[in-house]
């Protein structure tokens, strides 16, 4: 599904991201942790097209993504609260971004009652602006938003930072269900080596913008990943 | 401990990120600064003789007494909308061992460094100069008489502070105080008693009772302490953490959805004008800019230049579209990045701004047919002029657009916010205003009124039927600027 090749990032002669090759299949539940500054945020920029790559480039379904547009229809992301409106509502956040996916209201309506449990009831019907809500909740929202659609490829940078511990359970079970369809290719980043060993079909660390590893979860990965980040 | 804060705000201006981008718009606020200094300066000067010449039987100083609580009211009028509270970012020092009291020292004091409390010096100091020297009077009493003058301007300062901090949320709170306003305007009025005349008599008596100059001087004490406890009650996150009770509105403009393609993007737009601040004050100065004729059309010296009519009508027309349109996409800069990664095509995007635009200098043109009244001819190049804007002028400051790069608060007045205002904006000013100025004339002076205006309307045409060409390319290079706006936008300012 995606391909990098030859993908390195330098800001004034800094390089921030070097990855020589890298091939995530359709499908597979891509994990991806590391420190401040390991180029977590930098790769998935790149993957969006918000920043231009120094050298090589990003393939999304055989489309390189900073040459073709193409790749918008079916890819959707969650980075920052910049990915949200804040004098919307979070209903009308979700029929803006449903509507730019070719969704209507009902379609909206009836995607948002699987998601009722997770938000808590402190999303809906509140009658607040985005602006408004708490760090957390807003998380809510632009995670649910980047579930709209059926994309084909989800991007959510720390989806589990500042949520609540009930929430981030509730996540991880809507992150894994995502990866046993094997249909969606789900990126995930995360500071938190558990929750990503627990929703991944893959993991791989970055340090100072290089791979350093590269793993498929099993009993062992968690130590392994500890013992690595603790050298 | 001053010396902490005044070390902090230092560094939190030369630490901007703005600081050096904006160099352009600091020279010219400079030059501006200058500007009035000197025209006060030379009003300060001025008083003497133009006073002597208006009113040759009466005592200088006691018409310009008379005048003071006018000069007074209406600098505070001014200062309302104009002068800009100095803030200090109070969290990181709610939990360190410092004082309340002094931040809030810091803060009152700030605010007399503003350049509105130095300006009326250049009107007092000259005029007592130019008085004493003149009239060959006492130098105490006129220095009492100045420093006196002084205190009320900062007086004017503390009142500005209180009406901004302590009457925005609660504008009932002032109602008593206007009433009392209203009522001494109307005593005035119907001459029965002068509220005006009777201040300035008491500031003439401080020529033999110099003493009283303590009175203002207490008055100034306890505004000051007004405000400072004012302040204190205030010092708190409370109103930051407290949610807000502001109800959302529900109007959600689901009639824009006749627009087609463009209509999620046109009912974003409409959302983001109704719900924010700074759009929405601007559309509240674009029906206030509606009279702007009334200034020119009835004015004789203006009737040989008709020239200047076509300023006049680019700019009733045209006000909101400016006034928006130079900020495109700025307006959108707080959520940029997500609007390039979803999945919209930029033109479509454009197309709503440019409809919104459209839309508005129709509305505009509409409202504006009264000034038939002046003329069927200023009613006809009003016409084009809206024409002209719609073919021409929108697709220029789209285009223009794709230079913005300076994030925008959505949140803030847009009374003196220079926030995301740079090169270009300026440089917009002289294809949109100019342009069509010098056309018009060119062809008024080479054929005649109907032709030039008939060319005017017709270069509007031409610009409406290749909209679609236009779009195409400006989208291009929306697109070529993608990078540069995403980072540009991000950056916040302090």
């Amino acid at each position: 599904m995606i391909q990098v090749q030859n993908l390195t990032k330098t800001y004034n002669g800094t390089t921030v991201l070097n990855i020589e090759h890298l091939e995530i299949p359709k499908g597979q539940s891509f994990g991806l942790v590391g420190n401040n500054g390991a180029g977590k945020t930098t790769f998935f920029s790149l993957l969006l097209d918000l920043i231009q790559p120094t050298t090589g480039f990003i393939t999304s379904n055989s489309i390189q993504i900073n040459t073709n547009e193409k790749w918008k229809p079916f890819t959707s992301a969650f980075i920052d609260e910049s990915f949200l409106i804040g004098y919307l509502t979070p209903e009308e956040y979700f029929y803006f971004i449903g509507e730019l996916r070719g969704w209507n209201k009902a379609d909206v309506d009836s995607f948002l009652v699987k998601y009722e449990d997770f938000f808590n009831g402190e999303i809906l019907k509140n009658k607040k602006y985005l602006r408004d809500l708490s760090k957390g909740n807003s998380k809510k929202v632009g995670i649910v938003a980047a579930l709209i659609g059926e994309p084909e490829v989800i991007i959510l940078d720390e989806p589990f930072a500042n949520l609540d511990p009930t929430t981030q359970i509730r996540l991880k079970k809507i992150i894994k269900e995502l990866a046993d369809d094997n249909s969606v290719t789900i990126l995930v980043s995360s500071h938190d080596l558990q929750h990503t060993v627990e929703v991944s079909n893959r993991i791989v660390a970055l340090q100072k913008g290089e791979i350093v590893l590269d793993l498929i979860p099993s009993s062992e990965t968690l130590k392994e990943l500890e013992a690595f980040f603790a050298a | 401990m001053f010396k902490h804060f005044i070390n902090l705000e230092w560094k939190s201006f030369i630490r901007s990120a703005s600081v050096g981008k904006n160099i352009g718009l600091k020279i010219f606020l400079g030059f501006l600064a200058v500007y009035f200094m000197l025209a006060f300066l030379g009003l300060g000067v001025a008083i003497y003789p133009l006073t002597k010449e208006f009113f040759p039987k009466q005592e200088v100083l006691n018409v310009v007494n008379n005048f003071v609580l006018i000069w007074l009211i209406l600098e505070l009028i001014f200062r309302f909308f104009m002068q800009t509270l100095p803030v200090i970012n109070i969290k990181p020092l709610l939990i360190v061992p410092i004082k309340k009291e002094k931040v809030i020292h810091f803060v009152l004091l700030k605010s007399l460094t503003s350049f509105y409390n130095l300006l009326p010096l250049f009107i007092i100091i000259p005029f007592g100069i130019v008085y004493i020297y003149k009239e060959n009077s006492s130098i105490f009493s006129m220095i009492v008489w100045m420093a006196t003058m002084y205190i009320l301007v900062l007086c004017i300062n503390y009142i500005n502070f209180l009406l901004k901090k302590k009457f925005t949320d609660n504008i009932k709170g002032l109602f008593p105080y206007l009433l009392l306003v209203l009522i001494l305007v109307a005593l005035e009025y119907f001459s029965v008693f002068s509220i005006t005349k009777f201040f300035g008599n008491q500031i003439g008596y401080l020529e033999f009772y110099p003493f009283l100059m303590l009175i203002p001087a207490a008055f100034l004490f306890g505004l000051y302490s007004w405000n400072f406890y004012n302040l204190k009650s205030r010092f708190y996150i409370d109103n930051s953490i407290q949610a807000k009770k502001q109800e959302v509105s529900n109007s959600d403009f689901s009639w824009v959805k006749r627009f087609g393609k463009i209509a999620p993007f046109l009912q974003l737009d409409l959302k983001l004008i109704w719900r924010n601040k700074r759009p929405k004050t601007t559309v509240w100065l674009s029906l206030f800019f509606l009279c702007y004729g009334l200034i020119f059309y009835p004015n004789p010296s203006y009737q040989d230049m008709p020239a200047f009519f076509v300023f006049v009508g680019i700019f009733i027309t045209g006000i909101f579209m400016i006034n928006f349109g130079q900020f495109i996409p700025a307006w959108d800069s707080s959520y940029y990045s997500m609007m390039m990664a979803q999945n919209i095509p930029l033109k479509q995007y454009l197309n709503s701004k440019a409809g919104l635009m459209t839309f508005s200098i129709i509305v505009l043109a509409i409202l504006s047919t009264p000034y038939v009244y002046f003329g069927i001819n200023i009613l006809l190049l009003n016409l084009a002029c809206a024409l002209y804007n719609i073919g021409i002028n929108v697709p220029v400051l789209i285009f223009a657009g794709s230079f913005n790069k300076k994030r925008i608060d959505l949140e803030k007045s847009p009374f003196m916010n220079y926030q995301g205002t740079g090169a270009a904006q300026w440089l917009v000013g002289i294809p949109l205003l100019l342009i069509p100025l010098l056309i018009w004339y060119a062809f008024y002076k080479f054929f005649n009124y109907d032709i030039a205006v008939i060319t005017l309307a017709l270069l509007g045409l031409i610009g409406i039927v290749l909209r679609n060409f236009l779009m195409e390319k400006i989208a291009k290079q929306f697109a070529k600027k993608k990078y540069e706006m995403i980072n540009g936008f991000k950056q916040q300012e302090s």
